[in-house]
């Protein structure tokens, strides 16, 4: 498999803090890859690396082949990279409609348009009655996201990222204090995800990172630790040291 | 039980907020009215039509895309001396096309000093564009070949409007003029505020942060805004350099500014009504309390910003909601009998 998204030598300093430690990571196209590692490791500053939230202090990261080191922020979405947050960013005085509408109308590229109303350009609204409806947000489109049931804003985030039609989706703890009752919802729209859709996704829930990924990264101290298939990661003795809190034996 | 949702279900949600409320109607009926209701008040009443502009020029700003502003003079004063030399040359002697030259003019500037007012939080946007204010209100100080200086910009004759209508002593024509601009360019804000760049600037407002991650060019989208705001001012301005046909450098003044932020609070943000029903409000306390205590009459003023302070300007802000919530419930229900 082609490798879509790549680091090369990634590295991250908040000033005396190494948070990022010469990442060099390779996504395969339509993988479903998990970042794991403990507290701390640097997992999400690896993903704001990869998003341009955060600017690398050294090294590289490639989409297709392609440096995307300097394009900012919104411009890696154009590219096709979309996130969720660990903590939800949303947009607390809209609607799941008005967000949801918001992001396919940026991303089919009307959202310079000044004169046409909202709601106006049927692709949107079909597009967006498709995600409410996959993430069970129809009864709640016309309530305020701010108070929203915190399982529902869940799901709006990652439907926001959805509706970005990426190629690759960062998903940084999806199910993050996600009730158990509610959990069920958040994990099958993340398992239906289609399949040429690359995923990097974070996660502390063990269980749903081996049902989920067909490929495990381990961090710790911002650098990689361990590589491989689901199996040979959960076999790796310097692993369940690591998760057991031992000392590492690098 | 569920009812499947169609297309123009969803459409219609989606459009909703543009959808004209019958209070709306009524409200530009009754403004429209007050032409013949009140003539022998076109004084106050240009003033109010020409506050209501400029506090909607800071609320596209300030209650849609969160900027915060101490120094929206400078547009105003901007578009005021535009107005009042292109007249006085006869660069462009009509009005109305002289008041789209003075409104671009007014973007101009506002598009160029955007940059400044992109970088920071809110204390440094107010340090900023107080600044802006100063520096623009020294310009039209020391220039005074060009300005008049101190003395204002005198000797300005207007010609009438689209050369039929003069403007006439007791400020009729004048009158009807500021509030037919007043709600052409309201309708041309309703317009933007209901459109997708609009909803992108509230979800700048929202979340800087994820609206860059669906896509958004946070920093393009405020520069735009702020630009178009700016014109709505410099239009502001210009109306009253030609109706009074004088331009002074109390246009740039910082209490013109301050007193735009009070006309919002009092009126609320972020629905475009605010600034029209904080203006009405702030000018007829002017009007009424300096009347009756002529000294004391920003005591009332100070006071009445801390009480509204004081409740919460949230509550302030959004004291319509439960109207545009209750309109918009019944529209809901309607859409849905449709799409069923």
């Amino acid at each position: 498999m082609p490798i879509v998204l790549e680091t090369v030598n990634l590295e991250k300093r908040f000033g005396g803090i190494v948070a990022t430690n010469d990442v060099s990571l390779r996504v395969e196209k339509g993988a479903r890859h998990a970042l794991i590692g403990p507290n701390g490791a640097g997992k999400t500053t690896i993903i704001n690396l990869l998003t341009g939230v955060l600017a690398p202090t050294a090294g590289k990261i490639l989409l297709d082949d392609n440096d995307i080191t300097g394009v900012s922020a919104h411009g890696r979405v154009r590219l096709g990279i979309a996130r969720t947050f660990q903590i939800n960013q949303l947009f607390p005085d809209l609607t799941p409609l008005d967000t949801l509408g918001l992001a396919v109308s940026e991303r089919l590229g009307s959202g310079h348009d000044w004169w046409r109303i909202v709601g106006t350009k049927s692709q949107v609204v079909d597009e967006v009655i498709a995600l409410l409806e996959q993430f069970h947000l129809v009864d709640v489109m016309e309530e305020r996201t701010a108070i929203l049931p915190y399982g529902k804003q869940r799901l709006l985030e990652i439907a926001v990222a959805i509706a970005c039609k990426p190629r690759v989706l960062l998903l940084d703890e999806p199910a993050a204090g996600v009730p158990e009752d509610e959990r069920h919802d958040i994990l099958s729209t993340v398992a239906a995800l289609p399949k040429d859709v690359t995923v990097l996704l974070i996660e502390h829930d063990m269980d749903l990172v081996f049902s989920f990924a067909d490929r495990i990264s381990v961090l710790v101290n911002g650098a990689l630790f361990v590589e491989g298939k689901p199996d040979e990661v959960a076999r790796d003795p310097r692993v369940k040291a690591v998760y057991l809190g031992e000392e590492a034996h690098v | 039980m569920k009812t499947p949702l169609t297309n123009s279900v969803v459409s219609r949600a989606l459009a909703a907020r543009a959808h004209w409320h019958p209070l709306e109607i009524l409200f530009w009926v009754a403004a429209f009215s007050s032409i013949w209701l009140f003539p022998g008040k076109y004084l106050i009443l240009t003033e109010i039509a020409l506050l209501a502009l400029f506090a909607l020029s800071l609320d596209l700003i300030l209650g849609y895309a969160g900027i915060v502003s101490l120094g929206h003079a400078a547009f105003f004063g901007v578009g005021a001396y535009a107005a009042a030399l292109l007249a006085k040359h006869e660069l462009v002697n009509e009005p109305v096309l002289a008041l789209i030259v003075s409104g671009l003019a007014a973007s101009a500037v506002g598009f160029v000093t955007s940059f400044l007012v992109l970088r920071g939080t809110d204390l440094t946007r107010i340090m900023v564009t107080l600044g802006v204010a100063f520096v623009f209100r020294e310009l039209a100080n020391q220039n005074g070949w060009l300005t008049g200086g101190a003395d204002g910009l005198q000797g300005v004759t207007m010609q009438p409007i689209l050369g039929l209508f003069r403007f006439d002593m007791f400020g009729h024509n004048g009158y009807v003029y500021c509030l037919t601009v007043l709600f052409v360019m309201f309708l041309l804000a309703r317009r933007i505020v209901n459109s997708p760049f609009g909803l992108s600037l509230l979800s700048i407002k929202n979340n800087p942060l994820r609206a860059s991650a669906i896509g958004i060019n946070v920093n393009f989208r405020l520069v735009a805004i702020y630009t178009i705001a700016a014109g709505y001012a410099g239009v502001a301005g210009a109306l009253l350099a030609q109706t009074q046909a004088f331009a002074s450098l109390a246009y740039f003044d910082f209490d013109r500014s301050a007193d735009l932020l009070l006309v919002l609070i009092i009126g609320g943000t972020g629905y475009l009504y605010g600034g029209l029903i904080g203006a009405f409000v702030f000018k007829f306390m002017h009007d009424y309390l300096s009347v009756l205590t002529p000294q004391y009459w920003p005591f009332w003023i100070g006071l009445l910003l801390v009480v509204i302070v004081m409740i919460g300007r949230e509550r302030i802000t959004s004291w319509t909601l439960p109207f545009r919530k209750l309109g918009g419930r019944l529209d809901w229900r309607r859409y849905r009998k449709d799409g069923a």
